[in-house]
């Protein structure tokens, strides 16, 4: 924003804008969400189906990429990708239990406060567990097997079999039921159209999310020093970075963000099993593979995408509404075989 | 002799040989050894299971590829007899056709799949064979029309091998030769050729190079070996391999349905298997799954014991649960990646 002025002080110089040409921006993937929706409205055939259908999108888009994005970060940096990642999911969601079940009081409440204050609590117990988790896990799992692919896969998957069956060694093996607290439940009607609530309160949490990783990301100095990392890790540690702490940061912040998207999910299918983390994983992989590895703004993008085809299939073709997913990706890959957005690194 | 029938890969260890030929002997002779039903299905299981692991070691051990989608091709194997027969009634022409309309689907995903994906780096193919084969499972349990959804279909094999067919009057050893005896040797002798059949492909020319893939496939290629050819050539076969193994599965249990075939359980069996046993050596696929599914038929029945001797203790008696050995399962398979990735033949190779 004070790029101007800052020219206009020092103006004799030819200004920084002239210097270095800007990237141009691409914009052909960020024209397919609103070109799918578009194209989609015609088929569904009633306006009101297609508005529900399209929030119900970009609902499920929005978790998927609270899920999806500390997976993908984490990959971009460290060039690690843990498979382990939807035992985060499944933590976040059953230590929100933990707020959730002792204040069932505050979660009955009708009153917006009380239970917008205690899903609030749920997520900052989840985000605060996930995240010690995902230490614990960099620590004991993934730092010894540093760039090598094979045993980081093994390993990881390890992780997740042994975190899921240790959720159900302290949690108990039968599904927990999470209610949705009273004022999330039921829809707006908008005409012809219900929106559920949860879904726009989903919505806005993701995009919260997005907006606030987009900001980390490009304004500040920790967001730069990722950035960089991302393209080129020696060159930040040569220049007196330390890149662990880099890494071990990124890595709880991943971990934490998968425990919120696990609480955002669990409340959305209001019952939570152990392997609910694993099962929506295939999702999440198909999303960055989509996105493009590493790249963020790619994720939230093959998030949105992911689920809304997901959607128009599952009303349009049931039968086909899974393995649209993969059509999307061998669709997209064959477009571009990096994904939308490619990092540019390997 | 037994050099050319080893393909000259031989144990290399004392003890090792000593469980290899315990294991031969004990599933050649377990049908005449114990008696009942469970004690065979053990035994028919871990001849499967050696197969299967074993083709997933070509992949996984041999040529350092990590999929997802090998159940996928176990999966494809049972369901083509298991709804060939089903179909067209219980005839050899009904398994034939089945198993081979069941390897060429094999082969042509594996192909796809392969020549798709493993241009690219291990993680991508990796994450490609999840997505899928976790949509071939769900797509199979919802075309319940043809596949028997959820539940899965039982059918009717060949009547030599159905359980009433008596091959003779007479019992031999104090066992009557029933269609099930003559299915467990089929299955048996099925697995051992195709076991002898890999360990010879894993020391021919082509499985050094596959080897030379996995340690450096840059300096493979530099060499002149095309190693998406290779790699894709790997992937078809075990594919084809482990259809096979679903087939025979399918024949045995004459029942196909998505929880024992396609479920991602059945892949981390497999990768547990793998890596316990011993990767990049067949061997280790014989001893892991003859100790792995042994243990998971008998070793619960202890865990159990061992719950009720702490129903007090609260977390504990929840992590010495029967259903919880997957736990221990999996904290051995962390510490095993860890500190003996060679696993136990590894281990045992290197004693002396």
């Amino acid at each position: 924003m004070s790029e101007p002025n800052v020219s206009a002080a020092v103006s004799p110089a030819p200004t920084f804008s002239e210097a270095l040409p800007k990237i141009p921006m691409d914009w052909a993937p960020l024209l397919l969400v609103p070109v799918l929706a578009l194209l989609m409205l015609p088929l569904v055939g009633s306006f009101p189906t297609w508005v529900t259908l399209t929030i119900a999108g970009l609902a499920m888009g929005m978790m998927i990429f609270i899920m999806a994005s500390g997976l993908t970060l984490v990959f971009g940096l460290m060039d690690v990708l843990n498979f382990g990642h939807g035992a985060f999911v499944s933590v976040g969601a059953f230590a929100a239990t933990l707020v959730l079940l002792p204040l069932r009081g505050w979660v009955e409440a009708d009153s917006v406060l009380l239970n917008l204050g205690v899903v609030g609590l749920a997520i900052v117990v989840a985000m605060l567990v996930t995240g010690v988790l995902g230490w614990a896990f960099e620590r004991l799992i993934v730092m010894p097997v540093y760039g090598q692919h094979l045993k980081q896969i093994l390993i990881t998957m390890g992780g997740m079999i042994v975190a899921e069956q240790m959720i159900t060694v302290i949690w108990g093996p039968e599904q927990i039921p999470l209610p949705l607290p009273e004022t999330f439940r039921g829809a707006l009607i908008f005409g012809d159209a219900a929106i559920e609530k949860y879904r726009l309160i989903a919505v806005a949490v993701g995009l919260a999310v997005f907006v606030t990783m987009f900001l980390v990301l490009n304004r500040t100095k920790i967001g730069l020093l990722i950035r960089a990392g991302v393209e080129n890790g020696e060159m930040v540690e040569a220049l007196g970075y330390r890149i662990r702490r880099l890494f071990v940061g990124v890595f709880v912040a991943g971990s934490a963000l998968a425990g919120l998207g696990g609480v955002m999910w669990g409340l959305y299918k209001e019952t939570l099993t152990a392997a609910m983390g694993s099962e929506i994983m295939v999702m999440v992989f198909i999303v960055i593979i989509i996105g493009g590895l590493g790249s963020v703004g790619g994720c939230f993008l093959g998030a949105v995408l992911v689920a809304l085809v997901a959607n128009y299939t599952g009303f349009l073709i049931p039968k086909l509404a899974l393995a649209s997913n993969i059509l999307l990706m061998v669709a997209i890959l064959l477009w571009r075989p990096q994904g939308l957005y490619a990092v540019v690194k390997r | 002799m037994l050099k050319s029938i080893l393909s000259g890969d031989f144990p290399r260890s004392r003890i090792l040989s000593i469980m290899l030929v315990l294991t031969f002997i004990g599933l050649a002779v377990a049908p005449f050894m114990l008696s009942g039903a469970r004690p065979l299905n053990t035994a028919a299981t871990i001849c499967i299971f050696i197969v299967l692991v074993a083709s997933y070691d070509l992949l996984l051990g041999y040529t350092g590829i990590v999929s997802f989608a090998h159940t996928m091709f176990y999966g494809i194997g049972a369901y083509g007899v298991g709804l060939a027969l089903d179909a067209m009634g219980p005839s050899w022409w009904a398994v034939f056709t089945g198993l081979a309309s069941a390897l060429a689907l094999a082969l042509v995903l594996a192909l796809m799949i392969g020549l798709f994906s493993l241009r690219v780096r291990a993680i991508f193919y990796a994450m490609i064979t999840l997505a899928v084969a976790s949509a071939f499972a769900i797509l199979a349990s919802q075309l319940s029309d043809f596949t028997g959804g959820e539940d899965g279909k039982t059918f009717k094999v060949p009547e030599i091998l159905s359980p009433g067919f008596k091959l003779i009057e007479a019992e031999i050893f104090g066992r009557s030769i029933d269609g099930k005896l003559l299915t467990y040797y089929l299955v048996f002798t099925a697995c051992l050729l195709l076991f002898l059949f890999m360990l010879r492909v894993v020391n021919s020319p082509f499985g050094r190079v596959l080897q030379a893939i996995r340690e450096n496939d840059f300096r493979a290629e530099a060499l002149g070996y095309r190693t998406v050819v290779y790699r894709t050539l790997a992937n078809c076969l075990a594919a084809l391999i482990a259809a096979l193994a679903g087939a025979l599965m399918a024949l045995w249990l004459r029942y196909v349905g998505p929880k024992t075939f396609l479920s991602f359980e059945v892949m981390t069996d497999i990768l547990l298997i793998v890596v316990i046993g011993g990767m990049g050596t067949l061997y280790g696929a014989v001893v892991g799954a003859a100790l792995f599914i042994f243990a998971q038929n008998y070793l619960q029945s202890l865990m159990a014991e061992a719950s009720e001797a702490l129903a007090g203790v609260p977390i504990l008696a929840q992590a010495v649960h029967p259903d919880r050995w997957m736990l221990w399962l999996g904290i051995l398979f962390v510490l095993s990646v860890y500190f003996f990735p060679t696993g136990i033949v590894g281990k045992l190779r290197n004693r002396k």
